[in-house]
C-alpha cells in the first residue's frame, strides 16, 4: 500500500499547492490565509505516516549531526592539546624562541631609537604585522557600513520608525544634566591623555593603537553627552574616508621605503633622534599617529553606524 | 606565598568566575556587563603581567567599547521586538532572554 508520502513523492499529490496559492494572495486576507494553513496542518497532521516517516528522518539526521559534532570537538581539542605539548615549559631555555628577543633587547634602542621596546617592535622590526593590523580594522568598518548603513535606499518608512524616532529623541541621552556636566570636565581630559599615549608611543607605555582606542572612546563619551549633532559639525563621512585613506597609504609607503632602503643595503635618510625626546624613534611617531588615526576614526565609525546607521550628518536625522 | 600572588590567584579565580558566568546568565544585559568586568579583570592581569600598554587597550577597548557596541545593539534588537508582532516570530516573550 502506497502511503501520503510515497504518493507525494510520486507527484500524485501536491501537498504544496494550496501553500503557494496562499503565498500569492497574501495581502488580501491574511485571516483566511491562517484558517486555511491551520486546515492543512491538520490534514497534514491527519495523515499520520507521513508525520511518522518526516519524524523518522529527522531523528536520523539529529543523530548523524551529533555524532560529527562530537567527533569535530574531539579532534580540535586533540589538535590544540597536541600543539600546547610542543610549547616550551615556561621560562625553560629555548633556543628558536629566545634568540630574537634577545636581538631586540640588546640592540633595539640603537636600531629603533625607541624607549619603549615594544613600540620599536611593531612599528619598526614588525611594522608589516601593524599595517595589516590597521587594514583589518579598515576592513571591518567597511563591512560594518555595508550592513548597518542606512541610506536613501534601504531607508525604511512608516509610523514604527517615526515612533521609533520620537522615543529616540525624547528619551536621548544628550538632555540628561549629569552626564553633560561630567562631560564637560572629563572629555577633554580623556582627549589629552589620548593624544599623550599617541604622542608618547615611543617612551612610555601605549603607542598607536591605545592612544586611538582612548580617543575613540573620549568622542564616544562626546557624542553621548553632547548629541550627534555637534560631532557632526567636524566628523563627516568625508573626513573619516580622507584621515583614514591617508594615514593607512602614509603607512605603507613609509614603511615600504624603509623596508626597501633596508633590504638593498641603501641609506636610511630618516633621523632617529635622541632617545627619550619626543621626536625620535625615526618613524616610529608618524607611523603611531596614523595608526591612532586609524583606530580613533573606527572606533567612532562604529558607534555611530551601530547607533544611528551613518557616519557624519550627510542625510540629516534618519527619517527626517 | 606572598601577597601579590593570592591576589593574582583571586584575580584569575574572578576571571574565569566570569567568563563562566556569562555563557551561564540567562539575561543578555547582565551578560554584557559580566563581560565588561572580565574586560576589567584582565587589564588588571595585563598590569601584574607587566605589559601596561596592552592594559590601555584592554582597558579602553575590552571594557570600554566593545561593551558599548553590545549594548546599542541590545537595544536596537529591543526596539525590533517591541515592533515586531506577538505570536507572530515567537521570540518576543521574555524581553532580554536567551534563546
Amino acid at each position: 500500500m502506497k502511503n501520503a508520502f510515497q504518493r507525494w513523492l510520486d507527484g500524485d499529490i501536491d501537498l504544496m499547492a494550496n501553500i503557494s496559492d496562499a503565498a500569492r494572495e497574501h495581502d488580501h486576507a491574511r485571516a483566511d490565509i491562517k484558517e486555511r494553513d491551520k486546515k492543512i496542518a491538520r490534514e497534514i497532521d491527519s495523515r499520520r505516516e507521513t508525520v511518522l516517516m518526516i519524524a523518522r528522518e529527522r531523528e536520523g539526521l539529529k543523530m548523524v549531526y551529533d555524532v560529527i559534532a562530537v567527533i569535530c570537538c574531539v579532534l580540535v581539542i586533540l589538535v590544540f592539546m597536541y600543539i600546547i605539548a610542543q610549547l616550551p615549559l615556561y621560562g625553560a631555555e629555548n633556543v628558536r624562541a629566545t634568540t630574537v628577543a634577545e636581538r631586540y633587547i640588546e640592540h633595539g634602542l640603537e636600531e629603533t631609537g625607541a624607549i619603549n621596546i615594544v613600540s620599536g617592535m611593531i612599528l619598526d622590526y614588525r611594522a608589516f604585522d601593524t599595517l595589516g593590523e590597521s587594514h583589518v580594522l579598515f576592513t571591518a568598518l567597511i563591512c560594518v557600513m555595508i550592513l548597518l548603513r542606512v541610506d536613501s535606499k534601504n531607508q525604511r518608512k512608516g509610523f514604527e520608525d517615526y515612533y521609533a524616532t520620537m522615543r529616540e529623541t525624547y528619551f536621548a541621552s544628550e538632555k540628561d544634566t549629569i552626564l553633560r556636566t561630567i562631560g564637560i570636565f572629563l572629555v577633554p581630559c580623556i582627549f589629552v591623555y589620548g593624544i599623550y599615549v599617541l604622542l608618547n608611543g615611543q617612551n612610555s607605555p601605549g603607542g598607536g593603537f591605545s592612544g586611538g582606542a582612548i580617543m575613540g572612546a573620549a568622542m564616544i563619551i562626546f557624542t553621548s553627552a553632547f548629541g550627534f549633532d555637534r560631532v557632526d559639525r567636524f566628523f563627516t563621512l568625508k573626513l573619516q574616508t580622507y584621515v583614514t585613506f591617508v594615514a593607512l597609504s602614509f603607512y605603507s609607503f613609509a614603511k615600504g621605503y624603509v623596508f626597501f632602503t633596508g633590504a638593498n643595503g641603501l641609506e636610511n635618510h630618516i633621523p632617529k633622534g635622541t632617545p627619550g625626546a619626543i621626536l625620535s624613534g625615526g618613524l616610529i611617531l608618524p607611523l603611531d599617529v596614523a595608526v591612532g588615526l586609524v583606530v580613533a576614526c573606527t572606533m567612532f565609525g562604529f558607534y555611530s553606524l551601530f547607533r544611528r546607521g551613518q557616519i557624519g550628518g550627510s542625510l540629516g536625522r534618519i527619517n527626517s | 606565598m606572598d601577597l601579590s600572588e593570592i591576589f593574582k590567584i583571586i584575580l584569575i579565580v574572578l576571571l574565569i568566575g566570569c567568563a563562566v558566568a556569562v555563557n551561564l546568565t540567562p539575561s543578555l544585559l547582565q551578560a554584557v556587563i559580566i563581560f565588561m568586568s572580565y574586560s576589567s579583570v584582565m587589564c588588571l592581569l595585563w598590569i601584574l603581567m607587566e605589559s601596561p600598554d596592552l592594559a590601555i587597550t584592554e582597558a579602553a577597548v575590552g571594557a570600554g567599547v566593545s561593551g558599548l557596541l553590545f549594548l546599542v545593539t541590545l537595544k536596537k534588537i529591543r526596539r525590533e521586538d517591541e515592533n515586531a508582532e506577538p505570536g507572530e516570530t515567537g521570540p518576543a516573550e521574555g524581553k532580554g532572554s536567551r534563546r
